[in-house]
């Protein structure tokens, strides 16, 4: 397993002067990503914020080759140059190993890019597809996405005198993914950098697709401060709003437990998204409901991973008692 | 055999069937497409060259039109020589990533197997479907019959590889009336088409060269211009390479194939214009006329872009009346895609012909004889009047 040492004496192969801003936290999981990826690498990345800010032509941030197509396809288009990659494979014309790595946002990725993302999962093709989840259409000003968490305010399901934000809970993409059956899927956030190269290593050494899901905030959408980035990643795993966790063959494996799970104002309070859900009375039912979605989601993740008994056992449990 | 010395074989093949057996024995690295009637069976034949292991190529069996031109991209990145097809709302499903292929310089082809776009919904001919896309920066072609329709992919192949053009290139021939038409098809041996379309050698180091190569960056204002500039310029370089492409595929079929046709037009009054498998019935129409003793003749436009302005302006200058057939509704131009490209072409001939635009068979509508021949019988007299009582009319519409 790579250390931190041998990190640190990798080329940066994501390299500054993009124009992402700072305290980015697509950025830094981008550059997380292919510290990890050993090797030659293709990446492809969807429209968004990665996209824009590391190639305004004539620059580039990508010391790898790499390819924008649009925004729905990026997962159909890294899957066509793996295809012509196993090509040239057997027709002796390439002899190196390449890695394809596919950055999408949750835009790209949970909703207008989905099918694509579907489709080339179910094709099997080897490559890992990154999720930068920062929950809204970020590059065009925080519009509300299908990851948009319940309660959240952005400028298409804003906060108003009637509407307290969102009123949709986020789609478990995760979990949609996981139902493709793939080798390897993952939840992963950019302040356990350990834990996410490690999953980077697995996904690309799994023999077929790969998908990691990473908590990646935006603090112009988030409303924190610019250098509390890893700090509300943190937070996030603390009150099980983002569990870290890896799903290897079908296994499903916790791979953080909070020593104390918080609750989750600690969440909610510490972004500005949320601040109507606490000014002037507040909406103490919408964040009761927010916790036990959350209580919920965690204890069916406990489940899966085998860290709890099914339920009914629980309850058969109870009744001998 | 063919007088080339070039060792043919004539088998009876439906259009799609002989698609699939250029693609065969193109024999290209990649494949992405995704099924849609009337494309079907020219996709399944292929699979089956797949599945039967006669080809070396990988098929990428997508879960939608868009993702089967967005992997032909990625592949076509990758260094790959891509092929696909399709049809109609698949067509249009593909439309955004078209202009991407052709703005990334990717020699991609693709047959295009003309219906009718929704709505209402219809799986017959027309050509609503790829006369959409005429300004994705595409070279098209449209063929007449499955010879054409074999013959025109492997040239386009080669036109569009040319490193002065650079541009993908589709191939129409229309759904059912070509598509699922039996016809004598003369088909090259394999070694002849592999020699003729060669190894593909891509213009520049692609993804796979493992150097820092960055496809598709953001382009604004202070660039994106020029860019566009050098897409047009590619267009510039490609009647010369298809030409190129041509006179080197007469030399091993003993078919030639310009921008366009004429028949019987030279000291013709009336010419009538015609894409695809109307042309045929055209020219049995020509015929019928001239045996009335009627000066008709006919113009079948093959290539449709880039436009062959300056040749379509000699073949039609000497006409008194231009009728053009259009089978596809250009709603709310003034005329059909056709009419306003002829019309522009003959504007600056000295004496230039009076034109009349026909749209016809929009669906898969039935275009008989009959039909050609009222359109001809208005077109002689616009030419004995020099009287437009009506500049588009419809052919066969209740």
């Amino acid at each position: 397993m790579t250390t931190l040492k041998q990190l640190s004496h990798r080329e940066e192969r994501f390299t500054g002067g993009h124009r992402l801003c700072a305290g980015c936290g697509a950025a830094i999981v981008a550059r997380q990503v292919l510290l990890a990826a050993d090797g030659p690498v293709v990446v492809g990345t969807a429209t968004g914020c990665l996209e824009v800010a590391t190639t305004l032509y004539p620059y580039t941030s990508w010391k790898v080759p790499w390819i924008h197509n649009a925004f729905e396809n990026v997962a159909a288009t890294i899957s066509g140059v793996e295809t012509a990659y196993r090509v040239f494979k057997e027709k002796g014309k390439i002899d190196k190993e390449f890695h394809f790595i596919a950055f999408g946002g949750d835009g790209g990725t949970y909703d207008i890019g989905l099918q694509a993302l579907s489709g080339a999962l179910e094709r099997g093709h080897k490559m890992l597809y990154i999720c930068y989840d920062n929950q809204a259409y970020m590059n065009t000003g925080i519009q509300r996405s299908g990851a948009t968490p319940k309660g959240a305010s952005t400028t298409t399901a804003p906060a108003g005198k009637v509407i307290p934000g969102k009123l949709q809970r986020r789609k478990d993409l995760t979990a949609i993914v996981a139902a493709h059956h793939i080798p390897y899927v993952a939840q992963a956030a950019p302040h356990n950098f350990m834990d996410l190269t490690r999953k980077v290593e697995k996904a690309l050494a799994a023999d077929g697709p790969s998908f990691i899901n990473v908590l990646a905030p935006c603090h112009r959408g988030w409303r924190h401060a610019p250098e509390d980035t890893l700090k509300v990643t943190r937070i996030a795993t603390n009150t099980s709003f983002w569990p870290l966790y890896e799903i290897i063959d079908g296994e499903w494996k916790l791979n953080y437990k909070p020593r104390k799970k918080l609750p989750i104002e600690e969440w909610l309070k510490f972004q500005g998204r949320y601040d109507h859900l606490f000014k002037d009375g507040g909406h103490p039912e919408l964040v009761a409901e927010i916790q036990a979605d959350i209580d919920r989601d965690w204890e069916d993740l406990l489940i899966r991973c085998g860290e709890l008994p099914p339920r009914e056992r629980r309850d058969e449990e109870e009744k001998k008692k | 055999m063919a007088k080339t010395g070039v060792k043919t074989v004539k088998v009876p093949l439906a259009g799609n069937d002989a698609a699939a057996h250029a693609m065969k024995q193109v024999n290209p690295d990649v494949v992405a497409a995704y099924p849609i009637t009337p494309q079907t069976e020219l996709m399944q034949a292929f699979a089956q060259f797949v599945a039967d292991g006669e080809v070396d190529t990988e098929l990428i069996t997508t879960e939608s039109e868009h993702s089967a031109m967005s992997a032909c991209v990625g592949a076509a990145a990758a260094g790959a020589r891509t092929m696909t097809a399709t049809s109609a709302n698949g067509f249009a499903l593909m439309w955004e990533v078209l202009y991407i292929a052709a703005s990334l310089r990717l020699p991609i082809t693709m047959a295009v197997v003309n219906r009718a776009l929704s709505g209402p919904i219809n799986i017959h001919c027309d050509h609503s479907d790829s006369m959409g896309a005429r300004d994705a920066g595409w070279m098209q072609m449209y063929a007449e019959n499955p010879q054409e329709a074999y013959d025109l992919w492997l040239i386009a192949i080669k036109a569009a590889e040319n490193h002065d053009v650079l541009l993908p290139a589709m191939v129409m021939y229309d759904g059912f009336i070509i598509s699922h038409t039996m016809e004598v098809v003369e088909i090259l041996p394999d070694e002849a088409v592999k020699e003729y379309v060669g190894p593909y050698k891509p213009a520049y180091a692609m993804l796979l060269d493992e150097k820092p190569f960055t496809v598709g960056p953001l382009d604004f204002h202070d660039y994106y211009f020029e860019h566009k500039r050098q897409e047009i310029e590619g267009t510039e370089h490609a009647p010369a390479a298809l030409a190129e492409a041509a006179a080197e595929y007469a030399k091993i079929s003993g078919r030639h194939y310009g921008p366009l046709e004429s028949y019987r037009a030279d000291d013709a009054d009336v010419v009538m214009v015609a894409l695809g498998s109307t042309a045929g019935t055209a020219r049995y129409v020509v015929d019928v006329l001239r045996e009335q003793g009627k000066a008709a003749g006919l113009m079948k436009l093959r290539t449709f872009r880039p436009f062959p302005n300056a040749e379509v302006a000699g073949a039609l200058g000497n006409a008194k009346c231009v009728v053009v057939c259009d089978r596809v509704a250009s709603f709310g131009a003034f005329g059909s895609p056709t009419f306003m490209e002829v019309r522009s072409a003959l504007y600056e001939v000295p004496e230039r012909p009076l034109v009349i635009n026909y749209v016809y068979g929009l669906g898969g509508r039935d275009t008989g004889p009959d039909l050609l021949e009222q359109a001809f019988a208005e077109g002689f007299r616009v030419a004995e009047t020099g009287e437009i009582k009506q500049h588009v009319g419809y052919l066969g519409v209740r």
